[in-house]
């Protein structure tokens, strides 16, 4: 297998120039060029909102660009259309997948194909092209009856049936345990040794080192370089994307004190009826303690973050915030014994996005004189937002600018920064640096680190495992719906971990028992 | 003669206008979008339709008149919602409080003329069949069209491809967005597929049923239709059975008062409003029912970033 | 050239303002072609709407008279739509309203007592309340949908009423019409100006704008309806009650319809009869909506719309038109309305194509930052 070798003489399959996409407050692509040949698995390398996946949307006819063209196989082409993307031999793989959660596969893939087949016919070409590349799936499922991993299988195949010459596949990772990630790396080998063009959009460096064929690296909405990943360093391929040294945070060993949040073979049925039901889940948070929650989203994440945060109601004493039980306890009263929580989703949870910061401080901090007697004291609620911008380092106009004005990272850093000013005795974190760029999300690390050096117990739901291993005391795996046992990260491996994520907690945690980091093994 | 049967043919007379709304609005939600306006499109079709009908002495060009009045308006809905992408249900409400003045207005000089009713269609042989030809074989054309629209709803909705873009569409504009789908052209049409019928219901009401032009005529069955649609969880034939039912508790009324039960009218003429709140109750109580069947994008605006 | 719709960064304060203004125009610009479309002169029907209804202090009684129930059920109305909450049933909380004022009225008779007054109005507001909670009870406790439920019991309401004035309330002396006995002078509301019919109920309704407004704006109870109306998941995340919001908004606004529902009868009608609101409860929708669901915003609304009432009589009288002109141009001033607040959150873009630029070579450079 030699990709790069029978690429370098053929002429290039795609080749973008000048390509500029502006927004409102952004230019999400300024002057943007790229190439690719056949058989090349290229890399499109930036950290959050560098102009990535607005690039690939272009590229799939979804967004219209302002400026640049488009060398389709040495013809110039304006694609205004997906269904026009797929006739050129175009594949896209969505990072947050393009499916119906209520149809079956077949009927997810009908709808994306441009000619009529019967069901018959079409789910018997769906089970040949998945077994061909290893790929297996029942035609005639629904799909919200299917894992993030099969869900993504089922987009891949609905693109290789359409045989693509070039396949676009958009930060394909975050949804798969890491020995996952090699079973689909070997699907993208053996595509791009049959000819297929691949772009690959990741963030994640070891990745790309170990996938790619090439790379361009963007920052910023531009290209700020083009390298051979092999022969690059994560250091070297880091600079490029962030323009400068990746900062670490480290966690300082210390003795955990008392008991915050306790959870006792919590079991909770889902209320919505495509959700996971959380099973017999204990676990423990100490004062001073950081427990990270790794796992695939969507194997009981959301439900698991509502019933701490009181959103869902349970029964009995199966949660305890200080040593209460809490199940029948509103978010607001939860809150007054201590608790915060930072939700996975910013806009429109976390924040109302048409209103003030000002207002979205009172929104959770009531407590903190913003309200007496039932009246708003909007000067008190003012200055509280005014520190947390200044604390937080939060770029914005004012106080008074609209949520939905600021960026991910800065309200990310809004959010988790009126989160920490509450003073809270516990706090729970869902994804804290989704979407958020690599200095927002240090920031909010070492914000997350110094609440638990001050004695505060936290608990993070991420699906990030190279920032729970950094920022985590213990770390537990929840996976469909069941808590893995816990394990110090100086003690077990992200192949373990991995292990873990699909479910199967049988197996020792402790290091070599599942080898070690399984992308280390083949980069 | 058996009392049951001319109470079964009302009934079915009386549920009629309900499915043609119902059918429309069905389509509509289908595709994710919410008109409450079926009330105001409704007595534009009877006005439309009846007006169309005087003019001309012809049925057929009333019900396409009401038809296309309905298209009208569910047109002006469908550029305030789909084009300009404002609240769904404020939208809804002033389309049907537009519809309530411009029938009133439109009409004016038309109430209380009468048409003389549709003929009801005898099919030699068949209609004569004792009880079954007067239960199955003395209709109008008009209800066994709604029967015909029933099945093709179905077909549609289950069997074909359209249908299948259509419920995508219903359950995530933004998905079916990415892969290439004109959300915008399937809502447009559902919304004027949705208008069409509610103006041929109407129409139903002022050529058929009463027959006659009266302000307000339509009383509220553009609103009991649209609870038949959640009572029918988006499912056609549930939604026709529903119609059914409801078309049976208005003709209650009649024959109660003809029975001479001493109920004051006024309570008899609450029961399909009452029995529309107790219906809606029985099938919320669940949300689980609401979420696993309502479309997920319904009344949400979408709008794709070009 | 084309046009793109492109969301603004901030929603726009001044559009917010402006649009009801555009709103008007542009019903007043289809009203100019539909009157010259139907023969009648333009300029005379605006006199008849926009003119004389404010020309003599009799005239302006009468504006205020029917601005009374359009601004208290507006602002039930604007407090519920904040928390998007969608009590359509305004009308049917004002007939019940009526009912139960009305029925306190006729149970004093002609007594002069001084307790008459307050205990119909207190029965007013009651049965509008008692009516408002019936969709309260069924959306929190089975999830059923407020704006069928509330509609539905305004037909209800409205046959309820007239079972009363055609059966047991019926006025023996009436020649059979469907009306109640006219109500004592202790059951009438004094009038405010002498030479007009308006009454005290003008004063309660700027009073509780008042009031609305200061809840709307400086308490936390208003706040939180506002979350809940913008971002239901954020109310949820704050632990701001769903239930709560829901009794507070259909109970306040059960409350002011009922309210309006007394002022009337025990007003301008002075009795129960078949037919006591003109669709004020309808039209109050409308109201809330021009008013940007801001209680100082609703005064202005309910004026306007009164204006068109007035207007609609007028051109009926004098100029034989229908009276359903009102509700035309009430569904028209919506839909403008509508369409114009698109702009507060959005604004026109001017695109050109995309420009074609020459290919150059790609580069293959090995940048270090």
């Amino acid at each position: 297998m030699n990709p790069v070798g029978n690429a370098t003489d053929s002429k290039p399959r795609l080749v973008l120039t000048g390509i500029t996409k502006r927004y409102p407050s952004v230019v999400a692509n300024d002057d943007i060029s790229l190439s690719v040949r056949p058989g090349e698995i290229h890399a499109v390398l930036g950290e959050n909102g560098a102009g990535k996946s607005t690039l690939m949307k272009i590229i799939y006819g979804i967004t219209k660009p302002d400026a640049g063209t488009i060398l389709w196989n040495g013809q110039y082409e304006t694609i205004t259309t997906p269904s026009q993307a797929r006739r050129l031999g175009i594949g896209m793989v969505f990072q947050h997948f393009s499916l119906f959660e209520t149809l079956t596969v077949w009927e997810n893939i009908a709808l994306a194909l441009d000619e009529r087949v019967s069901s018959a016919k079409l789910a018997a070409q769906i089970t040949e092209v998945s077994e061909k590349y290893g790929l297996p799936i029942d035609p005639y499922r629904l799909v919200h009856s299917m894992s993030v991993g099969e869900r993504q299988r089922v987009e891949i195949v609905r693109c290789l049936l359409q045989e693509p010459k070039l396949l676009i596949m958009d930060e394909p990772t975050s949804v798969l345990t890491p020995q996952a990630v090699l079973v689909l790396f070997e699907t993208l080998r053996r595509l791009a040794s049959e000819g297929c063009s691949i772009l690959y959009i990741s963030h994640k460096l070891d990745e790309i080192r170990a996938l790619c064929d090439s790379a361009t690296v963007l920052r910023g909405g531009r290209v700020s370089g083009t390298a051979i990943p092999k022969n690059e360093t994560n250091e070297s391929l880091a600079r490029l994307m962030i323009g400068g040294e990746l900062a670490v945070c480290s966690l300082m060993p210390r003795q955990p004190e008392e008991v915050r949040l306790e959870l006792d073979h919590l079991s909770l049925p889902t209320a919505d009826p495509f959700g996971t039901t959380l099973k017999e889940i204990s676990l423990t948070v100490r004062s001073g303690e950081i427990l990270g929650i790794a796992g695939v989203s969507g194997n009981g994440q959301k439900e698991l973050m509502a019933a701490l945060s009181g959103e869902r109601l349970s029964t009995g004493p199966m949660i305890k915030l200080l040593g209460q039980p809490v199940g029948d306890l509103n978010p607001a009263k939860r809150r007054e014994l201590g608790l915060t929580f930072v939700p996975e989703e910013r806009l429109g949870r976390g924040a109302v996005p048409p209103m003030s910061l000002a207002y979205n401080a009172l929104l959770t901090g009531s407590r903190k004189g913003m309200v007496q007697n039932g009246m708003i004291y909007p000067t008190v609620m003012r200055s509280f937002a005014k520190k947390v911008i200044e604390r937080f380092k939060v770029k914005c106009g004012d106080e008074q600018s609209a949520a939905s004005s600021l960026s991910g990272g800065n309200l990310q850093k809004y959010i988790v920064g009126r989160e920490t000013m509450l003073e809270p005795k516990m706090m729970i974190v869902g994804q804290p640096t989704w979407g958020v760029d690599v200095g927002a999300a240090q920031l909010i690390r070492q914000a997350l680190i110094d609440l638990r050096d001050q004695g505060v117990a936290l608990l993070v739901i991420s699906e990030e495992l190279d920032e729970l291993f950094i920022i985590s005391d213990r770390l537990m795996v929840l996976a469909e719906g069941r808590l893995s046992p816990s394990v110090r990260p100086a003690e077990t491996s992200i192949g373990q971990i991995g292990t873990w994520m699909s479910g199967k907690f049988n197996e020792p945690a402790g290091r070599g028992a599942a080898g070690a980091d399984p992308l280390q093994e083949v980069a | 003669m058996n009392p049951i049967v001319p109470m079964i043919a009302s009934t079915v007379v009386a549920a009629t206008p309900l499915i043609y709304a119902a059918l429309g609005e069905t389509i509509v939600e289908k595709a994710g979008v919410l008109n409450l306006g079926i009330e105001g499109m409704m007595l534009i079709g009877a006005v439309a339709g009846f007006a169309a009908t005087l003019a001309t002495g012809s049925d057929t060009v009333g019900f396409m008149a009401a038809a296309g009045a309905g298209v009208a308006l569910s047109l002006a809905f469908g550029f305030l919602t789909l084009n300009l992408q404002t609240n769904q249900v404020a939208t809804g409400l002033a389309l049907t409080l537009f519809g309530i003045g411009l029938s009133a207005f439109v009409g004016h000089n038309l109430a209380g003329t009468p048409l003389p009713p549709l003929p009801p269609i005898f099919i030699p042989g068949l209609s004569s069949i004792p009880i079954v030809g007067d239960l199955l074989f003395r209709y109008d054309i008009m209800v066994y069209l709604s029967l015909v629209l029933f099945a093709a709803v179905e077909w549609f909705l289950i069997k074909s491809h359209a249908g299948l873009t259509l419920r995508a569409i219903g359950e995530s504009p933004s998905v079916a967005h990415a892969i290439g789908k004109s959300v915008l052209t399937t809502r447009y049409l559902a919304v004027m597929f949705g208008g069409a019928c509610a103006g041929i219901a109407g129409a139903y009401l002022s050529l058929v049923q009463t027959p006659m032009w009266v302000e307000g005529m339509s009383a509220g069955k553009g609103w009991i239709a649209l609870a038949l649609v959640v009572f029918g969880t988006w499912k056609p034939a549930r939604v026709v059975l529903g119609a059914y039912l409801f078309g049976g508790v208005t003709q209650f009324q009649l024959f109660a008062q003809g029975f001479g039960l001493p109920i004051p009218t006024e309570f008899l003429s609450m029961l399909p409003y009452a029995a529309t709140v107790v219906v809606l109750v029985i099938i919320c109580r669940d949300p689980k029912t609401i979420l696993l069947n309502q479309p997920a994008s319904l009344g949400i605006s979408f709008h794709a970033a070009a | 050239m084309m046009f793109v719709l492109e969301r603004r960064a901030n929603p726009s304060f001044r559009m917010a303002i402006a649009s009801p203004i555009l709103a008007a125009l542009g019903m007043m610009v289809t009203g100019f072609f539909l009157f010259s479309a139907l023969g009648k002169d333009p300029v005379e029907v605006f006199y008849l709407f926009f003119v004389k209804p404010l020309s003599s202090t009799y005239d302006i009684g009468e504006l205020l008279l029917k601005t009374t129930p359009l601004l208290l059920c507006g602002l039930g109305l604007a407090m519920g739509f904040r928390a998007n909450i969608w009590n359509i049933g305004a009308e049917g909380q004002l007939t019940m309203g009526a009912i139960a004022g009305g029925g306190v009225a006729l149970w004093f008779g002609d007594s002069d007592s001084m307790w008459a007054m307050p205990l119909m109005l207190l029965a007013g507001v009651l049965g509008g309340m008692i009516w408002a909670a019936i969709p309260a009870y069924l959306r929190t406790r089975f999830n059923t949908n407020e704006i069928l439920v509330t509609l539905m019991l305004v037909y209800i309401a409205q046959l309820a009423l007239s079972w009363l004035v055609h059966g047991p309330w019926r006025d023996p002396e009436g020649q059979n019409y469907p009306q109640s006995r006219g109500f004592g002078d202790a059951e009438t509301m004094s009038v405010l100006i002498d030479g007009t019919r308006v009454t005290w109920g003008i004063v309660y309704a700027l009073g509780l704008a008042l009031v609305a407004w200061v809840v709307s704006q400086k308490t936390i109870a208003g706040f939180r309806m506002q979350v809940a109306g913008m971002a239901p998941a954020a109310a949820a995340y704050a632990g701001f009650s769903e239930k709560r919001n829901i009794w507070i908004a259909l109970l306040v606004c059960g409350a002011t319809a009922g309210l309006a529902g007394i002022c009337e009868v025990a007003g301008p009608i002075g009795r129960l009869q078949q037919q006591i609101s003109p669709g004020y409860g309808f039209a109050a929708i409308i109201v809330a909506w021009i008013g940007r669901l801001h209680p100082i915003g609703v005064i202005f609304g309910a004026l306007l719309m009164s204006l068109l009432y007035l207007g609609g009589e007028a051109a009926q009288m004098g100029m034989s038109l229908p009276s359903a002109i009102t509700g035309l141009f009430q569904g028209l001033l919506l839909f403008y309305l509508l369409a114009a607040d698109l702009f507060i959150t959005f604004r026109l873009k001017r695109v050109r194509p995309a420009e074609r630029i020459d290919p150059k070579p790609v580069v293959t450079l090995k940048s270090a930052a």
